[in-house]
């Protein structure tokens, strides 16, 4: 295995860490905020909370970690896509800085308040739509070079139907991973309301999560017909994430296996988010950057490895005592420690 | 937009969004060491107040982390946004530092979030504290890995131009250059040093209100000392830090004392103005103290900016900056040493309204020192990005719109800004110590 490849496998696994664990928080943070305004807030709330109020700052760093790493392996990206992203990105940041903050505002400050509650939630749709429009911008046809200096074309951007496509699915699969997780969540603290209604959002919103997928793989026929080739000639690995799709909402439907659901709900965006990671290889920005022209000089590139395996043997061990400790103790759970 | 100069703006708005985070930054290197003594101390004594100190600190202290991490992720992506040739360069050398970074942030983090919810957890209190060791070193790391990148951009070393290309890149050479020993460990130790004075000025200042007296004059009295024991620090890392810059950017050592000519026995100016044939008028001069700065010697040649052309002289401006942390460092190192000898000898005066008041503007002195030092380091760099190799209009970015951009972040930290100290202030208003220490003594603990 090349270089090249280790250090993007490394990278793409975090975004997909960061995609899971951030879809859990921004979902919860909706279902929160439509929860008090239907004035059911005292169910949902207690159980969303308890799964925040540990966890939050290190969804964050799953974020930081993939784009640092993206310039660290490859610089030339730090200048195609800093160059292009200016606007879209501040937005990103802006929504997230807001949303980060005004978290720890509440929780740790004035509780309870309506505004802050429906803010929340708002960012939980609209980070995710802001950031997936970088997946847009990647699929190619939004940039030019004017005089050797990328510049992106909103006109473009905002008309293609493949960029909506990509933010309703942003924003459905955030309600879809949230939901699933929740529902599993709700029910081991043994919430019995809180469980039925998580689990109606997830039938809710599994069906228009197939759809919005369908409907990319449709509009890349006609926006990059070679990223859509190599999808068909992955096709398998869609499948199987669609089998796990069906199995997951079976069980939901029949109300078993919830902690079963959660894991194969992972395994059908990990098939679905790595088809699509493998299909969109070389190509980091069609078509003017690959991740062979773009990387960065052995010794970096080693160093860098070296490093994240090193870090990794320090934070394994402990992100499982903090998930030990908060998520899967049971006491702590049912909210009997506090 | 507005102004439509992107490498303006982008300065601007970098200048904007560090002079912020830099504030939580500090306040994030600095107070789980002290949080962390007061523990200990707590558990050593038996004192309920230190162990209260403790507890309280590390509540407050969530909130500037919240508001540290989300303006720490903007100057992350800001670095490749607004300057993004920069970026490209330097990922090839200096990335890994930045890597590092994170992964000392997320050790910090894990382990901040155990240690605020295990409180009544553990039943050996030694146990709960341990779980600070790794919150105090993250902070720590953090501050070091991300120095460690600016004295990159100072001293830029670890590879080789051979033909405009980059060569034999050494990414850990490139982390050791002759600029860190002494920036690093300045940050450290005025971040410490700065939260010390913080804290002490917030217990002065209760203390003057009429609140809990024991609780606050103890915490008065240990951050005196810790504040006085990293003053010292400072300053004698702050003359090594004269000398590395004598040695290795005098160019940037002879703006900041206006030291225009290449002269033996110089002086040193504070403050001062200068007028239209660049002479010094109403400064404070010391003699021969910028030779005996440079180079431990009164009689040393200490090189001016006549040895460099003229579109490689830094803004003369940084003199007010250098002079300004200087004082201010000066000012809290002996207001520290007065009151520990007043303490010593029982003298009461520190204990007046006047002395208790120079505490307490101590604690936005030394932020503005922090501030002055960063300005005077990052203004002091110019016309460089990366010295002697891109300037600031080589690695800025060309994308229009800055301007908007740079209107949005000033809306947004000024909500974060307004925020923390709202949040901070209910905070602490709601639960006063008294009424914290009572629900102790009732053995009750919620």
């Amino acid at each position: 295995m090349s270089l090249e490849i280790i250090g993007i496998t490394v990278l793409w696994l975090f975004l997909f860490f960061y995609i899971i664990v951030g879809s859990i928080d921004f979902g919860a943070g909706v279902f929160n905020a439509h929860s008090i305004i239907n004035g059911k807030q005292h169910v949902l709330s207690k159980v969303i909370q308890r799964y925040l109020s540990p966890v939050w700052e290190v969804t964050n760093v799953f974020f930081v970690f993939f784009f640092v790493g993206i310039i660290g392996f490859f610089p030339d990206s730090a200048f195609l896509f800093g160059s292009v992203l200016l606007v879209p990105a501040s937005i990103s940041i802006i929504l997230l800085a807001l949303r980060g903050s005004y978290y720890a505002f509440e929780s740790y400050g004035s509780q309870g308040h309506r505004g802050y509650a429906f803010m929340y939630g708002a960012t939980g749709i609209l980070i995710p739509a802001s950031l997936s429009v970088v997946l847009t911008i990647s699929e190619g046809g939004f940039v030019y070079m004017d005089d050797g200096q990328p510049v992106l074309s909103y006109e473009l951007l905002f008309t293609s139907p493949l960029t909506w496509a990509i933010v309703v699915l942003s924003i459905v699969a955030v309600l879809y991973i949230s939901s699933v997780f929740l529902t599993w969540y709700a029910s081991k603290t043994e919430d019995q309301e809180a469980t039925g209604i998580m689990r109606k959002y997830v039938l809710i919103w599994a069906v228009p999560l197939i759809v919005a997928a369908g409907g990319i793989i449709f509009e890349l026929q006609n926006h990059n017909s070679a990223h859509f080739d190599s999808i068909l000639n992955l096709w398998w690995m869609f499948a199987l994430s669609f089998v796990l799709w069906a199995v997951t909402l079976w069980l939901i439907w029949n109300k078993r296996k919830y902690g079963l659901a959660v894991w194969l709900m992972i395994g059908q965006f990990a098939f679905a988010f790595f088809g699509y990671g493998i299909s969109h290889y070389p190509y980091l920005l069609y078509p003017y950057l690959t991740i062979y022209d773009g990387f960065t000089n052995e010794a970096m590139a080693i160093s860098l490895i070296v490093v994240f395996i090193l870090g990794m043997m320090l934070l394994l061990p402990s992100l499982y005592l903090l998930l030990r400790l908060f998520l899967f103790d049971p006491k702590y759970v049912k909210g009997k420690r506090e | 937009m507005f102004i439509d100069d992107p490498v303006l703006m982008s300065r601007l708005l970098t200048l904007l969004t560090l002079s912020f985070h830099i504030f939580y930054a500090t306040v994030g290197v600095g107070l789980p060491l002290m949080i962390m003594l007061f523990h200990w101390l707590g558990i050593k004594k038996d004192d309920i107040h230190y162990i209260l100190m403790a507890r309280r600190l590390a509540k407050g202290f969530v909130v500037t982390v919240a508001v540290g991490v989300v303006t720490g992720t903007a100057i992350g992506l800001q670095l490749a946004l607004l300057w993004p040739n920069f970026m490209q360069l330097a990922g090839h050398i200096i990335a890994l530092p930045l890597f590092m970074e994170v992964f000392a942030f997320f050790f910090e983090a894990i382990f901040l979030g155990i240690y605020l919810y295990t409180w009544d957890r553990f039943d050996n209190q030694k146990k709960h504290l341990l779980l600070l060791v790794p919150v105090a070193i993250g902070g720590a790391m953090s501050a070091f890995f991300i120095t460690v990148v600016n004295s990159f951009m100072n001293a830029p070393g670890g590879f080789e131009m051979i033909n405009g290309e980059l060569a034999n890149v050494n990414p850990l050479l490139a982390m050791f250059t002759v600029a860190m020993p002494t920036k690093v460990t300045h940050v450290l130790a005025t971040a410490y040093m700065t939260i010390a004075f913080t804290l002490a000025a917030i217990a002065a200042f209760r203390l003057m209100k009429g609140s809990h007296k024991a609780y606050y004059k103890k915490s008065l009295n240990v951050m005196m000392k810790v504040g006085f024991v990293f003053a010292i620090a400072a300053a004698i890392i702050g003359d090594f830090s004269g000398k590395y810059l004598a040695e290795h950017q005098p160019e940037k050592l002879a703006a900041a004392e206006w030291h225009f000519e290449t002269d033996e026995q110089a002086p040193l100016i504070l403050w001062g103005i200068l007028d239209e044939n660049n002479e010094v008028k109403y400064g404070i001069e010391i003699p021969f103290a910028l030779s005996i700065l440079a180079h431990s010697d009164p009689n040393a040649e200490v090189i001016g900016l006549d040895q460099f052309p003229e579109e490689h002289h830094p803004p003369l401006i940084i003199h007010y900056f250098f002079d300004t942390m200087i004082t201010i460092g000066m000012f809290m190192l002996t207001l520290s040493f007065v009151f520990l000898v007043a303490r010593w000898r029982n003298w009461t005066f520190v204990d007046k309204k006047w002395y208790r008041w120079l505490i307490v503007m101590g604690a936005p002195l030394s932020f503005l020192g922090i501030q002055a030092g960063w300005w005077m380091s990052e203004v002091g760099r110019q016309p460089w990005i990366l010295r002697g190799i891109m300037t600031v209009d080589e690695g800025a970015t060309t994308a229009s719109h800055v301007d908007l951009v740079f209107f949005f972040f000033v809306l947004l930290y000024l909500i974060l800004g307004v925020g923390t100290i709202v949040v901070l202030r209910k905070m602490f208003k709601d639960k006063p110590v008294e009424k914290e220490l009572e629900s102790y003594a009732g053995g009750d603990e919620q």
